[in-house]
C-alpha cells in the first residue's frame, strides 16, 4: 500500500519538466533541425505517456484487471 | 466545382450516414435511458474511448487557433504543449476517482456529484449553470472554425458568408445527435481522427521536403519574425516565463472539468479504460505540437494573412493537390462536428439532470427526451450566435467561459478528495472567482495574460488561475466561519467505498 503511494511522485515530474520554460528556453542543441525549445516539448509528450504507463503498471490492482 | 469541394461533400455525406447508423451500433437498450443515449451505454473500451476523448478535446478550433497563434506571436503559442501534457497526470488521479464514484452512484454530470456530495441544491445549480454557459461559446467556436474552411472553399460553401453551409451542416449534426446520442460522435470520431492524422503527417512530409528539413523552416521563420514591425524571436522573452507556465497549468486544470470532457469520460466501460486513455492521449498532444509547427511553416513559406486563422487552410492549398485539400478541409470540418455534438450532449445533460428539479431522481425516459430536445436547442443557439455575433466575441466569450468553468474546481475536483469545504463557502468562493475572473478578462480585453501587481512587483500570469486562487482563499476562510455560525453544511450521500 505504502509503496504504491510513492508512485504518485512520478506524476509530478511532467509538471516540473514542462511548466518552467526557463529550463528549456534555448536554441541549442538543435534536435532534428529543431531548436531545443520545440524539440524538448515535443519529446515530453512521449515521455508523459511513458510515465503514465509506468504509473498504471505500478499501481494496478486486482479489481482493475477487467 | 473544384475537386476539393467534391471530396469534402462526399466525406461529409459519409459521416452523416454514419451518424444516423450509429443508433444501431452496439445496440443494447432502446436509447431511451440517459446512460444509453447520453453516455453510449457506459460501455466504450480503450480504443473507442481514445478516439472519442481525443476527438472531443482536440477540436477543430484548436487546429485552426494554435497555428494562428504561432503565426501571430511565435514561441508563446507553444504553451499548448505543456498544457496538453500536464492535463493527463492531473486527470489520471482526479478523473479516475470521479469516474469511479460516478459509475457507482450513476452520475451523468459533475453537478450530479456535487449535489450528492454536498446535499446542496443551490451549489448544484450554480455548477450546472457554469457548465452550460461555458459550453455555449465553445460550440460557437467550432462553427467559427467551420466557417473559416467554408470561406476558403468559396462557391456555394461561401454563399451568404458561409451561413447556408453552416446551417445545413448543423441541422444534420443536430438530427443525428438527437437520434443516436453519444454513439454518433463516437463513431464519427474514427473518421475525424484518421483524416486528421493523415492530413498532418502528409503536411509534415510536404513542408519538410519543401524546406529541406526542420532547420530550413525554423531558419526562414526566425528571419521573418525578426523582420516584422514588432520583431519577435523563436524563443520566449524571460518576462513571459511565468505567464507561459500559468496559462498552461490553468488551461490544463480546466480541460477535464468542461461538460463535454465529463460526458466522453463517463462513457468509458471501466476504470482501467480511463487510466489507459490518459497514457495514450498524449499522442494527440504530439500531433498538436506538429500542427503548431505548421504555423512556422506558413511564416517560412512567406504566407501573409490579415486573419491569422487562415494560415493553415492557405498553407494546405499551397502544399496539397486540390483533391487532398478537400480531405484536409473535411478533417477540420468533421473535427468541428464531433466535439460540437459531444458539447451539445454535455450541456443538455446538465439541463436535464440538474436544472429541472421536478424530474425524479431515477433517470427516466422523460429525462432523456428532455435532454434530446435540449440538444437541438443548444445547437440552434450556438448557430444563431455565430450568424449574428461577430466571431471576435465568440472568442472572447470562450475565454470567459474558461475563466468561469475553473471556478467549479473547488466544489468538484477538491470535493472528490475532501468534504472539508462548507457548501455555502464554496458558493461564496465561486461568486468571488467569477467576479474576479470576469474583471480580469475585461481588463485584459479577453486575453490570457493579466499583470498582477503584488508586493511591489508585477507578475504577468493567467487571469482565470488568479481568480481560482482567490476563490480557494475565500472558500478556505469562509468554511470555518459558516461552521461556527452553525449554518447547515448539508448531507454527504457518498461514502468512502464509493471512491475506491
Amino acid at each position: 500500500m505504502k509503496s504504491s503511494k510513492l508512485w504518485y511522485g512520478l506524476l509530478v515530474i511532467p509538471f516540473i519538466a514542462t511548466l518552467f520554460p526557463g529550463l528549456y528556453n534555448r536554441l541549442e542543441p538543435h534536435i532534428f533541425g529543431m531548436p531545443f525549445f520545440y524539440a524538448y516539448q515535443l519529446i515530453w509528450t512521449v515521455f508523459c505517456g511513458v510515465i503514465l504507463a509506468i504509473f498504471i503498471f505500478a499501481t494496478r490492482e486486482k479489481t482493475d484487471a477487467r | 466545382m473544384h475537386a476539393s469541394s467534391v471530396v469534402l461533400i462526399l466525406l461529409l455525406l459519409g459521416v452523416t450516414v454514419l451518424g444516423f447508423w450509429a443508433a444501431h451500433w452496439r445496440e443494447k437498450g432502446t436509447l431511451e435511458t440517459m446512460d444509453d443515449w447520453a453516455l453510449g451505454g457506459r460501455n466504450f473500451g480503450v480504443i473507442v474511448s481514445w478516439f472519442l476523448i481525443g476527438g472531443d478535446l482536440y477540436t477543430a478550433y484548436t487546429f485552426i487557433a494554435v497555428p494562428a497563434l504561432v503565426y501571430g506571436v511565435g514561441a508563446f503559442a507553444f504553451f499548448a504543449l505543456p498544457y496538453t501534457i500536464v492535463a493527463y497526470p492531473f486527470a489520471i488521479v482526479t478523473l479516475t476517482r470521479f469516474w469511479t464514484v460516478a459509475s457507482k452512484r450513476g452520475y451523468v454530470t459533475a453537478a450530479d456529484f456535487v449535489r450528492d456530495r454536498y446535499g446542496d441544491r443551490s451549489l448544484e445549480i450554480l455548477v450546472a449553470i457554469t457548465g452550460v454557459i461555458a459550453i455555449l461559446p465553445y460550440i460557437a467556436l467550432q462553427l467559427v472554425g467551420m466557417k473559416v474552411i467554408f470561406g476558403q472553399l468559396g462557391g456555394a460553401f461561401a454563399a451568404g458568408g458561409g451561413v447556408l453551409a453552416l446551417t445545413v451542416a448543423f441541422v444534420l449534426l443536430a438530427s443525428y445527435t438527437y437520434t443516436s446520442g453519444l454513439r454518433a460522435p463516437a463513431l464519427i470520431a474514427f473518421v475525424k481522427d484518421t483524416l486528421i492524422y493523415l492530413t498532418i503527417i502528409c503536411a509534415i512530409v510536404a513542408v519538410t521536403h519543401m524546406f529541406g528539413g526542420w532547420a530550413g523552416i525554423f531558419d526562414a521563420a526566425g528571419k521573418a519574425l525578426a523582420a516584422r514591425p514588432k520583431p519577435a524571436t523563436l524563443l520566449l522573452p524571460s518576462q513571459l516565463y511565468f505567464a507561459y507556465g500559468s496559462v498552461a497549468l490553468g488551461s490544463a486544470l480546466a480541460l477535464f472539468i468542461y461538460p463535454h470532457s465529463i460526458t466522453s469520460l463517463l462513457s468509458a466501460r471501466t476504470r482501467t479504460v480511463v487510466k489507459r486513455n490518459m497514457a495514450l492521449l498524449p499522442i494527440y498532444s504530439l500531433l498538436l505540437g506538429f500542427l503548431a509547427l505548421l504555423g512556422y511553416a506558413g511564416i517560412a513559406a512567406g504566407i501573409k494573412v490579415a486573419n491569422p486563422q487562415l494560415i493553415v487552410p492557405i498553407l494546405f492549398q499551397r502544399i496539397f493537390p486540390d483533391w487532398f485539400v478537400g480531405v484536409a478541409y473535411a478533417a477540420i470540418v468533421i473535427g468541428a462536428l464531433v466535439p460540437a455534438a459531444i458539447m451539445a450532449i454535455g450541456g443538455a445533460n446538465l439541463f436535464a439532470s440538474n436544472l429541472f428539479n421536478e424530474f425524479s431522481p431515477t433517470r427516466t425516459s422523460t429525462e432523456t427526451r428532455i435532454a434530446k430536445i435540449l440538444t437541438l436547442v443548444i445547437c440552434a443557439v450556438a448557430l444563431l450566435f455565430v450568424i449574428f455575433v461577430n466571431p471576435k466575441y465568440a472568442i472572447g466569450f470562450q475565454f470567459l467561459g474558461g475563466a468561469w468553468i475553473l471556478q467549479i474546481f473547488p466544489a468538484f475536483i477538491i470535493g472528490l478528495f475532501t468534504r472539508w469545504f462548507h457548501p455555502k463557502a464554496l458558493i461564496l468562493g465561486w461568486a468571488v472567482g467569477i467576479v474576479a475572473g470576469t474583471y480580469m478578462a475585461i481588463m485584459t480585453n479577453f486575453t490570457a495574460n493579466f499583470p498582477l501587481h503584488l508586493f511591489g512587483g508585477t507578475l504577468i500570469g493567467y487571469g482565470p488561475l488568479y481568480a481560482l486562487i482567490l476563490n480557494l482563499i475565500v472558500t478556505t476562510i469562509a468554511t470555518p466561519i459558516f461552521a461556527a455560525a452553525k449554518v447547515g453544511a448539508g448531507t454527504d450521500f457518498t461514502s468512502a467505498a464509493d471512491y475506491a
